[in-house]
């Protein structure tokens, strides 16, 4: 678990923070295997960001999971920092995800049973890393604040989604992973929630990679890069 | 370690915000532990006073010789042995009344009996003392102060004969009197007699044969053969353990129910877990620390619960015990520490089990299954054909069981398959009966009443089959226990036909009583009862012990002593003294049928006899026989001849018994009239039946309790289904009621399966249960009555059970009714 | 000092292991002796009627121990033992009987140390003494003769691991200790009738764990009976019988008290079996080497002087664990001794 032990800032302006390397996966389908990536090559260094497009179904969630360790592939590596994501175990590959990565899903995912402040400070507090000044800044600048103690429940769409991308940065991770992550909040909302996320992730040095079909909003982001036939055209 | 406690108070935080679904677990938890700790404790209180008496003065341990006819035996067999190198130490033991109640008398010779741990023997001073004169009665303390008595009172046994000064002596069993054994010669009448010879040490190798001491008039019983006591109450514990594992399923019934939806409701909670970065390890752990601590938490709540129930049901227990058996109890309730661990592991293997499905499938969903919801619910798909076929696995178990298994447990295990079974087989007619009324139902809203009750069945069926369980046992029992009622009253007014009966302090006092009686003329006869005991051999090695009741022929047996089958003169063959009856369950035992002959052990040499008659003799665990009076006496001079039955007119009687206690004072040891002995006899029944109808209506209570939590953690799941109706126009008045008719039909369903599973059930214990556990087969009689009533009881429990959340459901404010359209994709 | 101690007063009342509150003196033989008889001086002892029992007495024992060799020379001991003890001077008839007995027999060799006990209650037949013909009995062991000197008897004792038939012959008179058979114990009046055989020859079999040998060899017997035979400050002591390859015969204790200087006596009785009183400053018992017994030190070797006889010896145990781990235990078992004089005997040591 050498990747979580170095911090490595300055390595980060030469090498790569993640390295997609012939990345392939298929899914089982009726009539065999369905592949879904065939090969996929990507490059993020650090601070940078990038949104990943596509039509439905031409993987790029799969390519996000992949990533975030929440699937395995089948051929391929993927490299965070120095670590082969391809090649931990569920133990080294939680510990990624919850010290180097942030991830911000379109469903919110938050505990709904946990105060919003507790919420914001789940994944620090797992990484082991709870920072109360820093949650605090972060609580104000996506205006939660005062909303501290309640329950999600008691929140509209975009308020939750500003709780999912605090906790995805209160750990201060080197990689932020979001898919489609105003895909459930209006035009208007959305737009004031990744403004949030692109100037938050800035603030905290974090890359950001996003899966978006809105070119609109893909716009905003460093680079863009789109999925088709199972590998990606730049 | 942070990983491990933030990931555990993530995940218990769902309690706080389901809070009944919290309390439906842990109640279900709780009460499971609660029954079972709770009858863990009544048996554990009865094992230890048996063995306490039987292993007082360390009795118990050693093997020991008795007569081999039965009955007692000359000193000299003692010296015999003793000066041919046998480890013996004689016994003698009887009966004493002190007050109105019996005491065993147990005369012991401390310099030769076995030192065993147990023993409590006096030794130094007090060994003087016990010797005497004027020697000590040992008594229990807790006896002492039954009797009202201080140490050192010499309380009068009979006319002439008063016990030596009580003394105290902890650990002695209650109900008991330990004086040396000349004492106890003198007090019982029978100088130079023994009763038993204790064992301390095995013969050496070299040393004489029993037989070549002291020829055959003795025969060896084994230590390790249980105790009597035991062995006659086996089958009441039994009793009692197979109803706390009844209630222990049921209670497991709803915390399984509970778990599976907390399981179910905080999926998404552990997906954002994982996501997150919480490993495998760290959820697992905090998974299990939960489950312990909830378990321990229950466990101990349970097991304060148990303690209630068993001293709130103890005294009944203990006076139907004393009653049947004779068995005396300890009043006070002591816990011993693997009470205390069986009931917190019992609480923790429940957890286990009840939690065990939804943890490993929980565990074993990859990462990313478990960010689709519902992602288990579809792998329920099933459940329907898994459930019938886990019935006809355990129906299969129980068919086996009767068919292929021996004595009570089989009949339990038959039982308990069947209850199984029948329970996991439920949901298959529910869900033909709503699969028919869909299809029959005219209307859109009948239709998605059905429609959605069968999607309901599920998530209710646990619950469902805890209420039939609860259900069937309550017919079951109820019919076996009203059977069992009638039976006996009928019984009792059939055998109890003598005015008066009584029992004479001494063999003095008796003659001098019948002289005095015999020139009275409002009595009618006097009968004569004597009473020996010896045992009948059943299987070589084995035998079992048996009274031989002698009575003299007359009128009042020859025409009302109820009698199940018997030859046409058979009374007559009884008073010529090659006859005898004996009680159904003695026969059973000894696979004895009408015709057969039984050669019975006496001090006399063997007795050949003919069995001409069966009878019913539900009131003893006993086996006996009845013989003709005088032949008995003539094989059995020390037999006992204390006691008589009175022949009067009726309304003389309270005039004769008051002349007789008058005229004799404590020569007359005991009397009774007969409508007290049928009132005393009727109690024993009452109270016996009061510790099982007590444990059947726990039942029911924690089931109603299973169906309640089901409710109210599905009501919340509920407002998504009613949402769209709601906009389509159906009032939240009509919906609650529609719930109410949902909930109401799905009880009522349930119940009338409880009626035929009841039955069943009722069946299996008059007939096979009760046969193997006293030996007494019962008619089986139907109650429809019954039937109504647990029907009525399902109905209002379930309707009790669906209130709070129907109520609710009235109540829903239309916003959150709104919100499912607002807040679901 | 005309004092003389019992031999072996153990455990009368092992019997009753009095509680050490209410006793006085060893195993509570310096307690009051309310309504008991007590032994008088001048009166004389009559044979064989006083081999039995005097169930007016609080306790008696009848005490035999012998020094056997088998026929390949290896030495065993052999002791037997029935004491009786009396709740009350008189009483009923069977099991109201205040009489009750106990019973020890041992068997030592120089590897093993084997006992038994048992125990009657009087009155009903399991144990008893009658005086002619002489029979001790209790359970299967037993103890007879037929002459008035106790010679032409049989001693037998059947354990789980041993059992023993002695055939006992005599030809001395008994010995009477004391004033002719009163011995006093302590100027306070304690005192006691005492009477041995000392001139046993022995010869029976002994069997052990099954194997069984012929034995041969030398044994002492005692019988005394009294009421009080210790005074309440006497805690224990240390006895000696010896027989003097020589042909006589030589008894010595030293009675500890916890209040005086020991007090030390003997008997002196020639092979023709004249006896002879041996005081206080005429004897000196010195203890040699100590050795742990059963968890006590018990002086295991002794040097023993008796002036007025020219005796200067040192003794050995055949066994130092001959213990007998009774309700109260005492060491009791065969000894060997050399220097001015050799031969065999037995030691008791009590109190330790």
């Amino acid at each position: 678990m050498s990747v979580i032990s170095a911090p490595a800032r300055d390595a980060a302006v030469e090498g790569a923070l993640l390295r997609v390397t012939g990345l392939s996966k298929s899914y089982l389908g009726p009539q065999g295997p369905l592949p879904v990536l065939r090969g996929v090559d990507l490059t993020l260094g650090a601070g940078e960001s990038l949104a990943l497009m596509g039509e439905s179904g031409s993987g790029k969630s799969t390519l996000l999971h992949l990533v975030a360790g929440l699937d395995h592939a089948d051929g391929g590596a993927i490299h965070i920092d120095d670590a082969e994501v391809t090649k931990l175990d569920d133990e080294g590959r939680a510990a990624l995800r919850r010290k180097t990565l942030g991830v911000v899903f379109q469903q919110f995912n938050l505990v709904p049973s946990l105060t919003v402040g507790d919420n914001l400070s789940l994944q620090a507090r797992l990484a082991g890393r709870y920072d109360r000044d820093w949650r605090d800044a972060l609580a104000e600048r996506l205006g939660l604040s005062a909303l501290l103690d309640r329950y999600p429940e008691q929140l509209s769409g975009g308020q939750q989604q500003r709780v999912a991308v605090g906790r995805a940065l209160a750990p201060r991770p080197r990689l932020l992973l979001a898919d489609e992550p105003t895909g459930n909040l209006d035009e208007a909302t959305g737009d004031a929630v990744l403004n949030l996320l692109l100037e938050l992730s800035a603030t905290a040095g974090a890359a950001v990679l996003m899966v978006t079909h809105s070119a609109r909003l893909a716009a905003r982001l460093d680079r863009r890069a789109t999925l088709a036939g199972g590998r990606l055209a730049p | 370690m942070k990983q491990f406690f933030y990931t555990l108070t993530t995940l218990t935080s769902h309690w706080r915000r389901r809070p009944g679904q919290f309390a439906a677990l842990f109640v279900g938890l709780a009460v499971a532990t609660a029954l079972w700790s709770g009858v863990a404790a009544l048996n554990d209180q009865a094992r230890r006073s048996y063995d306490r008496a039987a292993g007082a003065l360390g009795l118990g341990g050693s093997p020991s010789l008795v007569a081999a006819s039965g009955g007692f035996f000359a000193q000299d067999a003692f010296i015999a042995l003793r000066r041919a190198g046998w480890k013996v130490s004689p016994i003698l033991e009887g009966t004493i009344r002190l007050g109105d109640k019996s005491y065993r008398l147990l005369g012991v010779e401390p310099l030769t009996l076995p030192k065993i741990s147990s023993n409590k023997m006096p030794e130094g001073d007090d060994l003087n003392d016990f010797l005497g004169p004027p020697g000590r009665a040992l008594i229990a303390p807790q006896t002492l102060r039954a009797l009202g008595l201080t140490e050192g009172a010499t309380p009068t046994i009979s006319e002439a004969d008063r016990l030596p000064p009580l003394a105290i002596a902890r650990d002695l069993a209650p109900g008991m009197v330990v004086v040396d054994i000349g004492a106890a010669q003198r007090l019982l009448h029978r100088p130079g007699r023994l009763s038993r010879l204790l064992l301390a040490e095995e013969p050496t190798a070299d040393a004489p044969t029993l037989e070549s001491v002291i020829g055959e008039t003795l025969r060896r019983v084994e230590a390790d053969e249980a105790p009597e006591l035991a062995k006659l109450t086996e089958s009441f514990h039994l009793n009692l353990t197979a109803f706390g594992l009844l209630a222990y399923v049921v209670g497991l019934f709803i915390a399984h129910a509970s778990f599976g939806l907390a399981f179910e409701q905080r999926l998404p909670i552990i997906r954002t877990l994982r996501a997150i970065g919480a490993s495998l390890r760290a959820l697992s752990l905090a998974l299990v620390a939960e489950l312990t601590l909830l378990a321990l938490l229950a466990g101990a709540a349970g097991m304060a619960g148990g303690y209630l129930i068993a001293a709130a049901l103890l005294p009944n227990m203990a006076a139907s015990l004393e009653g049947l058996y004779g068995a005396e109890l300890d009043g006070a309730l002591g816990l011993a520490p693997s009470w205390w661990l069986s009931g917190i592991g019992m609480a923790l293997i429940g957890a286990a089990i009840a939690a065990a499905s939804g943890l490993v499938k929980t565990l074993r969903l990859p990462v990313l299954a478990i960010a689709q919801p519902f992602a288990w619910r579809e792998a329920q798909r099933h459940w329907l054909y898994r459930q019938a076929a886990l019935a006809v696995l355990a129906l299969m178990g129980a068919a086996a069981a009767l068919l292929f298994g021996e004595g009570m447990e089989a009949g339990f295990a038959s039982m308990a398959g069947l209850l199984l079974g029948a329970a996991l087989a439920l949901p298959l007619p529910l869900a033909a009966m709503l699969r028919l009324g869909e299809r029959r139902a005219r209307g859109p809203l009948a239709k998605w009443f059905f429609a959605d009750a069968l999607q309901q069945l599920p998530g209710l069926s646990l619950a469902l089959m805890a209420l039939l369980l609860a259900l069937s046992t309550n017919i079951g029992v109820g019919s076996m226990v009203e059977g069992f009622r009638r039976t006996f009253t009928q019984w009792l007014d059939e055998r109890l036909v003598a005015e008066i009966y009584f029992e004479a302090a001494s063999d003095k006092d008796a003659q001098r009583i019948t002289a005095w009686l015999s020139h009275r003329e409002d009595v009618a006869a006097v009968l004569p009862l004597c009473k020996a005991k010896t045992a009948i051999r059943s299987t070589p090695g084995s035998s079992w012990p048996v009274e031989i009741v002698g009575a003299p022929p007359h009128e009042t047996f020859s025409a009302h002593f109820p009698l199940l089958e018997a030859h046409a003169d058979a009374w007559n063959s009884i008073a010529r003294g090659d006859s005898a009856l004996i009680s159904e369950q003695h026969a059973r035992r000894l696979r004895l049928a009408l015709g057969s002959t039984l050669e019975i052990p006496t001090p006399t040499g063997d007795w050949r006899v003919e069995i001409v008659g069966i009878y019913p003799d539900y009131g003893a665990a006993k086996g006996q026989l009845r013989v003709d009076h005088d032949a008995l006496s003539s094989r059995w001079p020390d037999a006992r001849r204390l006691d008589y039955m009175l022949r009067a007119r009726s309304e003389t009687a309270p005039e004769i018994m008051l002349a007789l206690q008058a005229e004799f004072g404590a020569g007359v040891a005991r009397i009774i009239d007969q409508a007290a002995l049928k009132q005393r006899s009727t109690d024993i029944f009452e109270r016996t039946f009061a510790v099982t109808a007590a444990l059947d209506a726990l039942t029911l209570v924690v089931s109603a309790i299973a169906l309640f939590a089901s409710l109210t953690t599905l009501a919340a799941a509920r407002v998504p289904q009613l949402a769209p109706l709601w906009a389509a126009g159906v009032s939240r008045r009509s919906l609650a009621l529609l719930e109410l008719a949902r909930v109401t039909l799905f009880a009522g369903a349930t119940a009338l399966v409880s009626v035929p599973l009841g039955l069943a059930l009722a069946y299996d214990l008059v007939a096979i249960v009760n046969v193997r556990a006293f030996g007494w087969r019962l008619p089986f009689h139907i109650f429809p009555s019954q039937w109504l009533e647990v029907f009525a009881l399902a109905l209002l429990t379930a309707a009790l059970a669906a209130l709070l959340p129907i109520r609710r459901l009235a109540r829903i404010a239309p916003a959150s009714l709104l919100a499912v359209f607002a807040n679901e994709r | 000092m005309n004092a003389e101690t019992p031999r072996a007063l153990l455990l009368a009342l092992a019997l009753l292991s009095t509680a050490p509150a209410r006793a006085a003196g060893f195993a509570g033989l310096g307690d009051e002796a309310q309504g008991f008889a007590e032994p008088q001086p001048g009166h004389t002892l009559v044979f064989p009627r006083d081999h039995g029992a005097h169930p007016e007495f609080r306790i008696e024992w009848w005490y035999l121990t012998a020094n056997l060799t088998d026929e390949t020379g290896k030495a065993y001991g052999a002791q037997w033992t029935l004491f009786r003890h009396a709740r009350a001077p008189h009483g009923g008839e069977g099991w109201d009987s205040p009489q009750a007995f106990v019973a020890h027999a041992a068997v030592t060799t120089d590897a093993l140390h084997l006992f038994a006990e048992t125990r009657a209650r009087g009155g009903v037949g399991q144990a008893g003494v009658t005086a002619a013909p002489f029979r001790a009995f209790i359970d299967n062991w037993s103890f007879s003769a037929t002459e008035p000197n106790l010679s032409g008897g049989t001693i037998s004792a059947i354990a789980p691991r041993f059992r023993y038939t002695l055939a006992l012959t005599a030809e001395e008179p008994l010995a009477l200790h004391g004033e002719a058979g009163f011995s006093r114990k302590s100027e306070s009046g304690q005192a006691s009738y005492y009477y041995s055989q000392p001139f046993f020859s022995v010869e029976g079999a002994l069997a052990i764990d099954g194997a069984e040998r012929k034995v041969k060899g030398r044994a002492w017997m005692d019988h005394e009976w009294s009421s009080r035979p210790l005074s309440a400050d006497q805690k224990g002591w240390d006895w000696f019988s010896l027989h003097l390859d020589s042909g006589g015969e030589l008894m010595l204790f030293r009675l500890r008290s916890d209040k005086t200087l020991p007090f030390l006596s003997g008997s002196f009785i020639t092979a023709d079996g004249a006896t002879r009183m041996l005081t206080r400053d005429d004897i000196f018992l010195e203890p040699l080497e100590q050795g742990l017994v059963a968890g006590r030190l018990l002086p295991l070797r002794w040097r023993v002087r008796v002036a007025s006889l020219h005796l200067d010896i040192e003794t050995k145990p055949l066994n130092s664990q001959s213990f007998m781990g009774v309700g109260i235990g005492y060491f009791e078992g065969p000894i060997s001794f050399a220097g001015a004089q050799s031969g065999v005997g037995y030691l008791e040591m009590t109190g330790y």
